[in-house]
């Protein structure tokens, strides 16, 4: 592994990472804006990215900002939000090429700065608000892409799984609000809390590529020109587990479906700012998250179940999520093998060298994130969303040091919460 | 082994055709922590009728057969392939298309066992009658998540309708029917007939030496015994050059209706740089009707007809070649007339020469960052391979188009009276 160049400074309220490498042929500026979730702004937030995508003050339309990237060797742009533990992130992306690979040598990422933060800081406005066109076209568009997630069943059984078992946390709510919040929205509402957003919200901006950081640093300072906080910036980490006694809750839903969708919710009550939430990892991979995993063999090869089931970790919530996709019919056969799989997880029913084989894995899968420049800086960016200073370096010593007691450890904690089952209406009364 | 350098982009690709016929690339890249390699025959789901190896009757084999091959593959008399890999620290994955099937595995590791494992499992076959039986549980599921997925039907359904007896209409995994008459003699013809070196291509991605590589494969290859190599023969009905059926409506569980239209070309004949022109072109064409800086995007958003679900994609190989455009909509008939009203104003109109050179533009930027994936580079240089073109051509040709190329792929493929066709997704309740 090639060790990570990265160089960081502030500018106002941003906090710059430059990390520098010459194996891309693009420049990639990623920005995420944080703040807690929360019921009564979460829709208002997951409006925001589209609303600003759709024109600033220097690109008034959608179709100039189009325009300007395609020009611009079609770099591309996207503001989108994200659920991170009980943060709800804004996240802009732009990637250029770099003109050290083309005939005509525009000063590409200049400009990919200027457009950025046109559209990020320098919205169009009309009256001193959002115009009212913009915001209508885009309640509409959110609305649809709110509505669109019943018509994908794994997404849609994994917002239901949510909902269900974080009913009283901030986690439980849809990364892209409700509908009927949406419904109130005004377009003076949704400015004002734009102006709440580049007041409070706490913001990092990474620049990955062959680029110099002085150079960088010039751009930052003559592009995203914030105004300095005044005082402390409250960055109270929302709380990422309620602890208190579970008891199991099983939730049934019935569609009109081929395949039923079988959905676990547990919690690890492991954290990224945990020691052993390497040992958690290496758990996962163990458990469900790989081909070589206990719910992936005991499943789908030896008892051809289904032709998925996996686990994944929620790294800053500290949940596990086993999905699946079945015969309705084979609900019971399918929930007592993953339960079987967990309990053999906590006696310690696997071998050192399938926790050898997991660790190598592991290390593969997060080196080859590490080759993207935008894998890139999801890892490096769990260090702000954990406020915990990890190097990327120390990742893999961390992966190798795990043992087996170790991962024995984390599975103890580890408690089935809830079960989800999406039940197809065909086939239900086979067998 | 030959050498070609291209300059402009910094890369140098390697190439040697073994005695046994098998076509090795590779392609070194520093800076990179993983290595990407995949075997790719060229045989896909189309291939359902053919002359066995050393036999003088055609067959036909059931539909889905390609894909089930692909399964099976990674079973060993040992047991499960993806072990050994997971032991070797690589990811290991599969893929059907209509024409290719590729294996292929990413380390950053044991990169030399990693190629062996791929090079000996895919020139072993082993199939048992029960383990057949046993996948058919397996694949059963992944037919059956597909039929719940709007997209995915939507898209079977608009080739559906543009192909009459052509096999690309026919779903990639088949039928539970169809899958349900595939056994383990059936798997052994389709092996041995197109899993011939012959038939195959290697292409090795990543921060590797060639020189070693290639005698690794060398040395690997020839402890091989192989028939002699014969050109596959295979057969396809002839099919009408125009489309099949002008509509179709599935009503399905969602909430969002959807819109694909589709044209098919006339004559899909073409091979090698004819077709990477008419492809490049094409793709120029649907971007300057349909692109997110082109008035129509602009005009059926503003409509409330899209949303950022809208895309277009061209899909050519020798025997079919058809564009699809479209997406979510609460509107499928309207945004369906209102796409075919913009392609005849299009088709009648002249060419804008500066959105020309904007799109133009923006395709090398996209091809460029491209090339910061491996994984596009192998999968998509062994597709240009199979039809006779060359990745590395992109750029050049895109340079070269001329406004008559695209004037005449203009002319040729958006016709809305005989060459277009329109499939929609609807909610099931409204009707």
């Amino acid at each position: 592994m090639e060790a990570v160049n990265v160089n960081q400074f502030s500018q106002g309220p941003v906090r710059v990472h430059v990390v520098q490498s010459d194996t891309y042929k693009t420049n990639t500026l990623v920005l995420h804006i944080r703040a807690p979730l929360t019921q009564e702004e979460h829709t208002k937030r997951a409006l925001l990215p589209h609303v600003l995508q759709s024109g600033s003050k220097d690109y008034p339309s959608r179709q100039q900002i189009r325009q300007s990237l395609d020009d611009l060797y079609g770099a591309t742009l996207s503001g989108d939000v994200n659920k991170k533990g009980e943060y709800h992130l804004i996240s802009f992306k732009l990637e250029v090429a770099n003109e050290r690979y083309l005939k005509d040598e525009t000063p590409l990422l200049e400009k990919a700065f200027q457009m950025m933060t046109s559209v990020v800081t320098n919205p169009l406005l009309e009256d001193g608000k959002f115009k009212d066109s913009v915001v209508k076209s885009e309640k509409r568009n959110l609305k649809q892409r709110i509505a669109s997630v019943y018509d994908d069943k794994i997404r849609y059984a994994n917002m239901r799984l949510n909902e269900e078992m974080c009913k009283e946390e901030p986690y439980g709510l849809f990364v892209y609000g409700d509908e009927q919040a949406l419904e109130e929205i005004t377009p003076q509402g949704l400015f004002e809390y734009y102006q709440k957003v580049m007041k409070e919200d706490k913001m990092d901006l990474y620049v990955v590529g062959d680029v110099d950081v002085d150079q960088v640093k010039e751009f930052v300072k003559n592009h995203l020109q914030l105004e300095e906080r005044i005082g402390q910036q409250t960055s109270q980490q929302p709380s990422s587990q309620t602890q208190r006694d579970i008891e199991e809750n099983v939730v049934f839903e019935e569609q009109d479906l081929k395949q039923g969708k079988l959905h676990l919710g547990y919690r690890t009550n492991v954290t990224y700012q945990d020691d052993d939430y390497f040992a958690l990892q290496l758990f996962n991979g163990l458990y469900g998250g790989f081909s070589h995993s206990k719910l992936f063999l005991n499943v789908r090869e030896k008892a051809s179940l289904a032709y998925y089931a996996a686990s994944r970790v929620e790294s800053h919530k500290g949940l596990l999520m086993v999905m699946s996709g079945i015969e309705t019919a084979n609900y019971e056969q399918a929930v007592k093998i993953i339960r079987e799989q967990m309990e053999a997880m906590k006696s310690g029913d696997f071998t050192n060298d399938q926790v050898e084989q997991t660790k190598s894995v592991l290390k593969n899968q997060l080196l080859e994130t590490m080759d993207a420049p935008r894998g890139l800086v999801e890892l490096m960016y769990h260090n702000e969303l954990g406020d915990k200073a990890r190097n990327l370096d120390e990742w893999i010593p961390n992966i190798d040091s795990v043992t087996k007691n170790d991962i024995v450890n984390v599975a103890k904690k580890v408690e089935l919460d809830t079960i989800y089952f999406l039940k197809g209406t065909e086939g239900a009364s086979d067998e | 082994m030959n050498k070609q350098t291209f300059d402009q982009l910094k890369e140098t690709l390697y190439h040697e055709k073994l005695n046994n016929g098998l076509d090795v690339y590779v392609l070194p890249k520093a800076g990179f922590n993983k290595t990407f390699a995949t075997f790719t025959t060229k045989y896909g789901s189309i291939d359902n009728d053919f002359i066995p190896l050393g036999e003088k009757e055609a067959v036909k084999v059931p539909d889905g057969i390609a894909h089930f091959l692909e399964h099976k593959l990674f079973e060993d008399e040992e047991g499960d392939v993806f072990q050994l890999f997971s032991k070797q620290g690589a990811s290991a994955n599969a893929f059907t298309s209509f024409t290719r099937t590729a294996y292929l595995f990413s380390s950053t590791a044991n990169v030399r066992d990693n190629l062996t494992t791929l090079m000996d499992f895919v020139q072993k076959p082993y199939f048992t009658e029960e383990s057949v039986e046993k996948e058919k549980g397996i694949i059963g599921q992944e037919i059956k998540m597909y039929d719940d997925n709007p997209d995915w039907r939507g898209y079977f359904g608009l080739i559906s309708n543009l192909y009459e007896y052509h096999p690309v209409k026919i779903d990639i995994a088949g039928t539970i029917e169809s899958i349900n008459e595939v056994t383990k003699d059936l798997l052994y013809t389709c092996y041995e007939t197109f899993y011939h070196p012959n038939n195959m291509s290697l292409f090795i991605v990543g921060n590797v030496d060639a020189e070693e590589i290639m005698t690794l494969v060398r040395e690997n290859q020839s402890s091989k015994e192989f028939p002699e190599p014969e050109r596959v023969q295979r057969f396809f009905d002839a099919e009408p050059a125009e489309v099949a059926k002008a509509e179709q409506k599935i009503p399905m569980n969602v909430k969002t209706g959807k819109c694909l239209v589709g044209f098919k070309d006339r004559s899909p004949d073409r091979q090698g740089e004819d077709l990477l022109r008419h492809e490049l072109a094409i793709n120029i064409l649907l971007e300057m009707v349909f692109g997110q800086s082109s008035k129509n995007y602009e005009t059926l958003y503003q409509e409330g007809l899209i949303d950022d679900t809208f895309s277009f994609d061209y899909s050519g190989e020798l025997g079919f070649g058809f564009s699809v455009i479209g997406g979510d909509t609460s509107e499928p008939e309207r945004l369906a007339q209102r796409i075919k009203e913009m392609v005849d104003v299009f088709v009648k109109s002249d060419l804008d020469e500066a959105a020309v050179e904007s799109i133009r533009k923006k395709k090398i930027g996209f091809f460029l960052r491209s090339l910061n994936s491996p994984e596009y580079i192998a999968n998509q240089f062994t597709r240009y391979q199979f039809n006779e073109m060359n990745l590395f051509d992109v750029i050049p040709t895109l340079e070269s188009l001329t406004m008559e190329n695209l004037k005449e792929a203009m002319a040729e493929h958006f016709k809305t009276d005989t060459q277009f066709s329109k499939c929609l997704v609807t909610p099931k309740d409204e009707t």
